[in-house]
């Protein structure tokens, strides 16, 4: 740190920099937080001004909550897939764009076109969440109009009298929501996972390659331990996203605030905004945003422990 | 690592063999090329997937409501623009306006304040300088829906709801931790001896910090821009509960991503999809144009921003 920054008459000047940042950073970020502990514990409508404190009965009343169970079950099988399906498919594509195109001797390099693909992959990363709701929407459409249906019909895998009704279907809807989450995020992740295989130094695939190991060999006694950080904190990046979930099940799904057919594709963030809004139970939103916080920790920690490696150096 | 690394004589001598560049044949070349065709063919498959979905919604835009709820794969019978001009009217020319408005405020904010921070945090020591950092940097740690209900009230109070200066003031607050967290990093990397010149030729502090530490940073400062221009432009959760109106004669300032999902709704129940398929369109086709000119700039912004 400088030295020359030490001295005095400078305390002003800290102080005069940090003032309103903190300022705005306290007064919408930090009270905020520090309030939702406080209202979870009572049982505040969020009209009234008057509220009684209630100690741990929102706690106890989430627990028996079915509609907030089945929302936390959907999470969890979110946090499980999001991160593994997408993870595995960035992977593999940006060791083709990167490795793939490997031929003859000594040379190691991406495929024919790769920074086309990384062009087009990326595309959705930079496209709003309500952009995909609607897109989404209408590549689900339940009736022949929609893409899917209209692709599967033509091929003459669906009746054309009776269409699939992806979101509607309780035990599809929950899936179909996982695939736009990772359409959307693949092409991040292979650019980020590129970005990471480019700072590999192409001695030690070189290297591999001498020693006559194979594609898959390479990547899986290479590439990926050399990548770990980035899957790493991909892998917690993507949990995060899975704890959320709120702008596409509620555009996209059934249900004020979606989560529907019949709570069949609940997330947490649904069952506390309709509580909230709706419902008008601040209280009880307010425990439910602190139960969010306390998995959100308890993923972050179990991911960067589970996944803790020996960090390799090159 | 464990990794053989062969004697440089050997690798080099097996390098120059293909004079140069590797030629394609050979016993390994020829397992190049059916890998190569191998790769090429997932890589399409999923191009197509990424692609297809986006022109079909845009041609939905020259269909008819009727031929919407058709054949999915029919093609458009209309060519005119109308359904864009009905979108338009429909409210998406203000909703863009509207988040216009809001983001020429909140990201050179976002940027000064959150510049301003770190600089300070990185490179003045000052007792609980650290706890201030680890205070601003936890902030992306959580969900923003722990902090929702609160937030609403607490911009309620402050008579700040539907309004845009208290959308920036939110936007700003919540940009905060992640500007400080690189801004941070990126300070500290900048030379002492520059600062240690401009202090010599008697610039103030805050002179120092606007004229000599703020250009140099240029490069951090655009990694970060383009990371808060995005996130700024694609929130939807904050908008959704802090403008909506209030009374009866509060005029709707609703955001793009906002106003599209009541288009949504609203042409639901109009049945006239081809004014949602284009105002989608509409909608995407800046954020497409503004990617495509600056793709290499926003694949390592977004890169160097989450990987710090």
């Amino acid at each position: 740190m400088s030295q020359v920054a030490q001295g005095k008459g400078r305390i002003g000047f800290i102080a005069g920099f940090l003032f309103l940042p903190l300022a705005l950073y306290l007064t919408f970020v930090i009270w905020p937080y520090i309030q939702t502990f406080g209202y979870s514990f009572t049982n505040w409508s969020g009209q009234s001004p008057t509220f009684d404190f209630v100690g741990l009965d929102n706690y106890a009343a989430l627990m028996k909550d079915e509609v907030f169970r089945g929302a936390l079950w959907h999470n969890l099988l979110l946090l499980v897939f999001v991160p593994t399906v997408t993870i595995l498919l960035a992977l593999f594509f940006a060791f083709m764009v990167n490795v793939g195109g490997r031929s003859g001797a000594g040379g190691v390099r991406g495929v024919r076109g790769s920074s086309v693909y990384k062009i087009v992959y990326f595309f959705p990363q930079v496209l709003s969440l309500a952009i995909l709701a609607v897109l989404f929407g209408a590549v689900y459409r339940s009736d022949e109009g929609g893409l899917l249906n209209g692709f599967l019909t033509k091929l003459g895998l669906v009746d054309p009298a009776h269409p699939v009704e992806w979101l509607n279907q309780p035990n599809l809807v929950v899936w179909c929501l996982l695939l736009v989450v990772v359409w959307h995020g693949v092409g991040f992740y292979l650019v980020l996972f590129s970005a990471a295989m480019q700072s590999v130094p192409k001695d030690i695939y070189e290297a591999a390659l001498l020693d006559g190991a194979g594609r898959a060999q390479t990547f899986l006694k290479v590439t990926l331990p050399l990548l770990w950080d980035s899957v790493q904190t991909s892998a917690v990046y993507l949990g995060i996203a899975a704890m959320d979930m709120f702008v596409l099940v509620s555009t996209m799904t059934s249900g004020q605030f979606g989560g529907g057919p019949d709570h069949h594709s609940e997330v947490m963030a649904t069952v506390l905004m309709r509580n909230f809004l709706y419902f008008g139970k601040s209280g009880y939103a307010c425990a439910m945003g602190v139960v969010m916080l306390v998995l959100t920790m308890i993923l972050s920690i179990v991911t960067l422990r589970a996944t803790r490696r020996e960090r390799i150096e090159f | 690592m464990t990794t053989v690394i062969k004697a440089p004589g050997e690798a080099s001598a097996e390098r120059s063999g293909g004079s140069g560049r590797p030629k394609e044949g050979g016993n390994t070349g020829s397992d190049g090329m059916v890998l190569n065709v191998f790769s090429h063919g997932f890589l399409a498959v999923w191009a197509i997937l990424i692609v297809l979905p986006l022109i079909w919604l845009a041609l939905g835009s020259f269909k008819t409501d009727s031929q919407i709820g058709g054949s999915a794969l029919s093609w458009p019978s209309n060519w005119h623009f109308d359904a864009f001009s009905r979108a338009w009217d429909k409210g998406i020319g203000d909703y863009f306006a509207h988040t216009l408005i809001v983001m020429v405020f909140s990201v050179p904010l976002t940027m000064l304040l959150g510049s301003m921070a770190a600089y300070v945090l990185a490179r003045y020591p000052f007792p609980g300088n650290r706890l201030f950092y680890y205070f601003f940097v936890s902030g992306a740690m959580f969900p923003v829906f722990l902090a929702l209900v609160p937030l609403f009230f607490m911009v309620k109070r402050l008579d700040m709801l539907n309004t845009y200066q208290g959308l920036i003031l939110v936007y700003v607050a919540y940009s905060m931790p992640f500007t400080v967290f690189f801004m941070h990093s990126f300070f500290r990397t900048l030379p002492t001896a520059v600062h240690e010149a401009a202090v010599i030729d008697g610039a103030s502090d805050t002179r120092i910090f606007f004229q000599v530490m703020l250009p140099m940073a240029k490069p951090g400062l655009i990694s970060v821009g383009i990371f808060n221009v995005l996130g700024q432009w694609n929130q939807y959760i904050l908008p959704s509960v802090l403008m909506q109106p209030q009374t009866g004669s509060d005029p709707e300032r609703y955001m793009l991503t906002q106003g599209l999902i009541q288009l949504q709704y609203q042409m639901g129940y109009e049945t006239d999809l081809p004014v949602l398929f284009a105002g989608v369109t509409i909608a995407m086709i800046p954020m497409l144009v503004v990617y495509l000119s600056f793709q290499r700039q926003i694949q390592a912004g977004l890169t160097s921003a989450t990987l710090k």
